[in-house]
């Protein structure tokens, strides 16, 4: 099955990175990737974030009120901007979630 | 100290992170599980490469019927952050032999990189400190893989799960771990770029928008801060 041939390419790619310079003591990498490196996670991240928002089903524009992906959104930001403590985030965030899907009817219940 | 009571050492100090990394393992392996991995292929994942944001990345670009090529470039992407921490980490293990380092490669996540780093912080450089390592790294490792497989098979037994939207579990942990970064403005910029740049390019296929709008953010993060530092006085003004 091609997803365990997927997931050894993970693997591999993966220990890669984490073995880079435990292999080489000696290589240092030039000031600019240095630079680069600190901006990956936000980089990454938000890309993730910001059209899981918008366009949650990743096709169309979901700009109104009853979209929950965008609404829950914000409070979460807000909760991580205020707490900067990641389960506070997470739970805050999924509990207003599931209220706001609750409350506009979407849930399979 | 001896190399079980470092090793116990370091289990306890990671209890926290092992008991916060269950739910992110739970949801894995119910999104795994609804993506149509097996529960032994989502189970393996967890096993062989042990990264939980690219494991959850990659699903839903399973979902998103993206090429494997885009797959494994989007592991490398996303994963580059864990060269930081190799380069970070690696003054403390290049006197240790190979077997150990490849081994705690293999473990080196975003919560073993932030509890041994702090341990050396504090602690210092002490011989025996990779025993240390190894009780944080293997106590994470087992919550990790254990949790993704109870949520396979929690997936298994609620059918209708992927309807509910548990995916924004997702989106609040990417938030929690990135909104705490935005602490200068090359930084909140990168956010900003990124976020747009994923917008705009939406439309591409095979999401190769998220590498424009990754390499996009970081390029802009850096401009800034080389400016930043030439005229510190200027730009804040």
């Amino acid at each position: 099955m091609s997803y365990w041939w997927l997931i050894l390419g993970m693997a591999a790619i993966t220990f890669t990175l984490r073995y880079s310079l435990f292999a080489f003591p000696h290589l240092r990498f030039a000031p600019v990737v240095r630079q680069g490196l600190h901006y990956v996670p936000t980089a990454v991240l938000s890309a993730i974030v910001v059209p899981g928002m918008l366009l949650p089903d990743g096709e169309h524009w979901a700009l109104s009120l009853d979209n929950a992906y965008l609404m829950a959104g914000l409070v979460t930001i807000a909760i991580a901007a205020v707490t900067r403590h990641l389960l506070a985030t997470i739970g805050g965030g999924l509990l207003v979630f599931f209220l706001l899907r609750w409350m506009l009817g979407q849930l399979p219940l | 100290m001896s190399r079980q009571q470092l090793y116990s050492r370091g289990v306890r100090d990671s209890t926290a992170m092992a008991v916060g990394i269950i739910p992110f393992g739970l949801i894995f392996g119910t999104l795994a599980g609804a993506a149509h991995l097996s529960l032994w292929q989502a189970v393996g994942m967890s096993l062989f490469v042990y990264a939980g944001s690219a494991q959850f990345i990659v699903i839903s670009l399973f979902g998103a019927g993206a090429s494997t090529l885009v797959i494994l470039l989007t592991t490398f992407i996303v994963n580059l952050r864990h060269v930081l921490y190799s380069a970070t980490l690696q003054p403390h293990v290049s006197q240790l032999p190979q077997r150990w380092r490849v081994l705690l490669a293999f473990w080196l996540t975003d919560e073993t990189f932030a509890v041994v780093q702090r341990f050396y912080l504090f602690h210092g450089d002490k011989p025996l400190a990779h025993w240390y390592w190894l009780g944080v790294t293997t106590s994470l490792y087992l919550c990790w893989v254990s949790s993704s497989l109870v949520g396979v098979l929690f997936g298994q037994a609620v059918p209708d799960l992927a309807s509910w939207g548990l995916e924004f579990a997702m989106l609040a942990t990417f938030i929690g771990i990135v909104v705490p970064l935005l602490r200068n403005f090359p930084q909140i910029a990168a956010a900003l770029v990124a976020g747009a740049v994923a917008l705009a390019t939406h439309a591409l296929p095979y999401k190769l928008g998220l590498m424009a709008a990754a390499f996009s953010g970081i390029a802009i993060g850096v401009v800034l801060e080389r400016q930043l530092d030439k005229s510190p006085r200027e730009v804040h003004s």
